[in-house]
């Protein structure tokens, strides 16, 4: 297999399974073979893409011109790598899962919904391995355009209106900022590539170039930076796997994807550093940090908590791209993985939950961690990543953001990150307490005690365990938070190259 | 022997449909008619895409008329510009004809079928004659032949609903105006240089340096044009007479006719008065760019609220007309390039929305929005087909209106006009809502009743699409359309300059 051939199979496996999943519309188990095999198969290429580029090859393909001087054209850095792990690695698993949620719901439509995905996951792959500001653009609004079939995937009024935000804010912010900056780069440097150490030094006026930041970072309306976060909380009417996969991983991470790579590649570490552009984005990113994790706190639906969880530690990624320092770049990296993995195990959890209980706040949560300790189990674990304790992935990105934050002296930065940690314990353990120490209310207390050993019979005892489909993969992924923390040193290693002028 | 006939080519293609227009009307059957009008507006294609060939290997082509020599004679002159005018207009009849006769038949009585194609042939030759020709009282001369088969052609929508007659009678009045002003102007250059031929006359017009007489013949030609392309705030006429015309006419004139008159203003403002015309570039920076701007945010508004998807497209037609005129206004290279690019791929996309509502008309016999309740099930190929010329209008990648608006932003910036590139793009984000209110109505919304729709008939369904996939395919590789706009108006600055 050569390089090229890998590269275009990235973005073919999935649109060729879309094209096959939608001829496979009236048999349903073809159907969902078709979307495993796809997401296998796309994992497998990708996996292999990846140990060429751990060997220090750039696979590179140029699609089309699109205008003189403009193209569509793919490569393959660090980052991109990395986040194109996450995406189609996490598809695998969340596609076991979708077949458990979609059928145990008994959801509409179920064929537009793994077609849509199948778009989504072709988008994001392609915004991984974009070779330049353009063709991430347009598949980044492909992405936008793809998932709103998703979210308004229950055709409710509420759903509805949900999307119609979703859909508003995303398209508005990148039209009317990210293309703004993306055509001012254009003039200034006459080149959209990203380059290692950026193209902006000395083309910009450094006194504007807060200004054209703040039209990336604001236009990047996926990275959530209040106050256009409001697509997100939006964007939970979806169903659970949507939010799992979408707003976990592929769309939320495509926005702080997006952000690293202007910001490594656009920009230039060091001329973010040097100039000072970046200095304003502290504040707002340690804003909407704090500020989301109050409001989570808030919040007694377990999505919505999840939904401004997830806001905070997007913003996380965007301060510390505001620190401009290596260290913190690549923990900021580190974070893409580790937050997905352990977002979208809270996520599928939340999921399983609902089918199993039909339950969505979380006062009524009480003593569910006896009726359903795996799925408990699952949460706790994911939650203890994503406040950031050992032995989980959570450690080490945020140990290196805060310690490139320290680096530069930014006391007050490190005191935002470990505030934030605490607040994430406040909102994300209380479920895990409720569920495990609390007693079960009447009605639900002596079928609690039954299903302990039966976990994976979800109709053997009434309440239990959800369907092994939707309980396998939060474990998997579980399992995955805690693999991580082992092997974060390959992970950063691979990413060394990032931030190095 | 066709050999033999390639110098000729400049005035052929406007003679051929010219003359087939009375042959046409003496066929009284509707579908002879359509027949002809057909196999005419497919020829006058072939040749328009000979002529850009001849052009691009050869350079510009001057012929004379009748072998006199200008400016005594009538010269057609064809350069990089009007060569693509040409393919755009051209182009357009050839896809609309095939799908017409459907539409056309639904819509229009059999005994006025034979006219119909007759009033469309004369309007084809008229809006050809416009852009060929190098002569400037000529340019009056066929944008009468044109306005007037418009005319006819908008009234023909009374067969359908009634309201086409004042639609038309109004559009009439207005045009009438505008074409009038312009021969005014005409008239007042006349007097002072005593020369009609647009080479010639951008000649003589420097030599008289400041003068009073020039200055109210710009004027004159500017608002008389400002009426036929319906540029804000005379573009009264235009929703009405899109809206009541019958379903083809409003694809093929929303596509051409417009365009053509924005062709006539760049050639005149560019060509003839010459960018060292200091009362023009006045009259743009203050005048126009205001004006373009208002086009942009009040007909885009107003588009928001409109019921009938017909007039709905209309009001967005004015609008883009406004970014067009904001080209225009630029004054520079990358402007002048964004307008020529937009001419193209605004007549690519407006053209498959108007085909798409037409199948609409033809299947559910009304254009509200109301009408087009779950249409996204019943006639999912037309539905996708007007969703993807809707992305198409708003500009998102991939399409040819992002291409537009790329150039457009880009011209903005490159002038240092902050305020302009955020208010385009910012009108641009309106047109989600009026877009988003129609695909929600055909995929979001159920109908009420169950009566069987059917899909369009493939006659109408393959013109539509071909519309639909250019929309893509040029907004992909847009290479071709951005050089030959860039070439063009390289010409327009460098020439007048």
């Amino acid at each position: 297999m050569t390089l090229e051939l890998a590269l275009i199979l990235t973005l073919a496996i999935p649109s060729l399974g879309g094209l096959l999943v939608a001829i496979s519309d009236k048999n349903p188990n073809q159907r969902e073979a078709m979307t495993l095999i796809s997401a296998v198969s796309l994992f497998a290429v990708v996996i292999w893409l990846t140990q060429q580029v751990a060997a220090g090859a750039r696979p590179a393909l140029h699609l089309v011109e699109v205008l003189p001087g403009l193209s569509l054209a793919l490569e393959i850095e660090p980052l991109g790598m990395l986040f194109g792990v996450v995406a189609s690695g996490l598809w695998i698993v969340n596609s076991i899962y979708s077949i458990g949620y979609m059928r145990g719901g008994n959801e509409q439509k179920q064929t537009r919904f793994y077609i849509c995905f199948t778009i989504a996951i072709a988008s994001a792959i392609g915004i991984a391995f974009a070779a330049n500001m353009f063709t991430l653009f347009i598949f980044y609004e492909i992405l936008t355009i793809s998932t709103y079939p998703l979210v308004a995937h229950k055709e409710t009024n509420e759903a509805k209106s949900g999307a119609r935000v979703y859909m508003g804010l995303l398209l508005g912010t990148s039209i009317g900022f990210q293309m703004i900056a993306i055509i001012w780069t254009w003039v200034a440097t006459g080149t959209l590539d990203f380059t290692s150490g950026g193209i902006l030094a000395d083309k910009i006026d450094p006194t504007m170039l807060p200004v054209l930041l703040a039209l990336y970072m604001f236009g990047i309306g996926k990275a959530a930076l209040m106050p256009f976060h409001r697509w997100l909380p939006s964007a939970m009417v979806a169903p659970t796997p949507v939010s799992a996969l979408l707003h976990a991983v592929a769309v939320v991470k495509a926005g702080v994807f997006t952000v690293l790579k202007v910001a490594i590649y656009i920009f230039g570490i060091e001329t973010l550093s040097t100039t000072g552009a970046s200095e304003w984005l502290m504040w707002v990113a340690a804003f909407t940090l704090l500020t989301a994790s109050l409001v989570a706190m808030t919040k007694d639906n377990l999505k919505a908590r999840l939904a401004y969880s997830t806001i905070s530690q997007l913003a996380y990624i965007v301060l510390a791209v505001a620190v401009a320092n290596q260290l913190s770049v690549i923990g900021g990296a580190l974070h893409i993985a580790t937050h997905a993995v352990g977002k979208i195990t809270l996520f599928m959890c939340a999921g399983a939950i609902y089918v199993a209980t039909h339950k969505t706040e979380i006062s009524d949560m009480r003593g569910l961690g006896r009726a359903m300790p795996f799925t408990f189990a699952a949460f706790f674990i994911g939650a203890i990543s994503i406040i950031g304790l050992p032995p989980m992935g959570g450690t080490w990105s945020k140990w290196y953001m805060a310690l490139g934050a320290a680096n530069e002296g930014l006391l007050l930065v490190v005191g935002v990150y470990m505030v934030s940690s605490l607040l994430n314990v406040g909102y994300l353990l209380p479920l895990v307490v409720r569920g495990f120490f609390f007693p079960p209310p009447e009605p639900a207390r002596s079928l609690g005690a039954a299903a302990v050993d039966e976990h994976h019979t979800s109709s053997s005892g009434g309440f239990a365990e959800a369907p092994l489909w939707c309980v396998v993969p939060p474990c998997l992924t579980a399992v995955g938070c805690i693999v991580l923390f082992f092997y974060a040193d390959p992970i950063y290693q691979f990413l060394l190259p990032l931030g190095r002028p | 022997m066709i050999a033999a006939l390639e110098p000729h080519l400049a005035i052929l293609q406007v003679v051929v449909p010219l003359i087939s227009a009375p042959l046409c009307s003496m066929l009284r059957r509707g579908d002879l008619a359509w027949m002809m009008a057909m196999v005419v507006s497919w020829l006058a294609f072939a040749m328009s895409i000979a002529l850009l060939a001849q052009v691009m290997a050869t350079g510009d082509i001057s012929y004379h008329v009748g072998n006199w020599a200008p400016p005594w004679g009538i010269e057609y002159r064809i350069d990089a510009v009007n060569a693509f005018v040409l393919l755009i207009v051209s182009g357009i009849g050839a896809v609309v004809l095939p799908y017409a006769k459907k539409s056309v038949e639904r819509e229009i009585k059999p005994s006025r079928r034979a006219h119909f194609y007759t009033a469309y042939l004369l309007c084809l030759a008229g809006l050809l004659g416009v852009t060929a020709t190098g002569d400037a009282f000529n340019v009056f001369v066929f944008l009468e032949i044109s306005s007037l088969s418009t005319y006819t052609l908008v009234a023909l929508g009374a067969d359908a609903d009634r309201r086409a007659l004042p639609a038309a009678y109004n559009y009439l009045v207005m045009g009438t105006v505008g074409a009038t002003f312009f021969v005014i102007g005409l008239g007042l250059m006349y007097m002072v240089t005593g020369t009609l031929n647009m080479a010639d006359l951008a000649a003589r017009l420097p030599e008289l340096g400041a003068n009073r007489t020039v200055d109210a013949a710009f004027a004159f030609i500017v608002v008389g044009l400002g009426l036929k392309l319906a540029m804000f705030p005379m573009h009264v006429w235009l929703p009405n007479a899109y809206t009541y015309a019958p379903s083809v006419v409003t694809a093929f004139l929303a596509a051409t006719a417009t365009k053509v008159a924005v062709y006539v203003l760049l050639r005149f403002v560019f060509t003839v008065f010459g960018t060292g015309f200091e009362f023009a570039a006045l009259t743009l920076t203050w005048v126009l760019i205001p004006l373009a701007l208002a086009a942009m945010f009040v007909a885009t508004i107003a588009a928001i609220y409109q019921v009938n998807v017909k007039r709905l497209l209309a009001f967005s037609s004015v609008a883009q007309l406004g970014y067009m005129v904001l080209g225009i206004g630029m004054l520079s290279t990358t402007g002048l390039t964004a307008t020529i690019l937009h001419l193209f791929n605004h007549a690519l996309m407006k053209g498959a929305l108007f085909l798409a509502i037409g199948a609409v008309a033809y299947r559910v016999g009304s254009t509200n929005i109301e009408a087009m309740r779950g249409l996204g099930k019943r006639m999912p190929w037309t539905m996708a087909a007007f969703s993807a010329g809707g992305l198409s209008l708003i500009g998102v990648p991939t399409t040819v209106g992002f291409i537009s608006k790329w150039y457009l932003v880009m011209a903005a910036i490159e002038n240092g006009w902050w305020p302009i590139a955020v208010l385009i793009v910012a009108s641009s984000l309106l047109a989600i809502f009026y877009v988003w209110k129609v695909i929600e109505a055909a995929y979001f919304r159920e109908a009420d009743d169950e009566t069987a729709i059917q899909e369009a008939p493939m006659s109408m369904l393959v013109p539509l699409w071909l519309l639909v996939l250019a929309n893509f395919y040029f907004g992909i590789d847009a290479e071709l359309t951005t050089s030959v706009a860039t070439t063009a108006a390289k010409a327009f600055l460098g020439g007048g300059g």
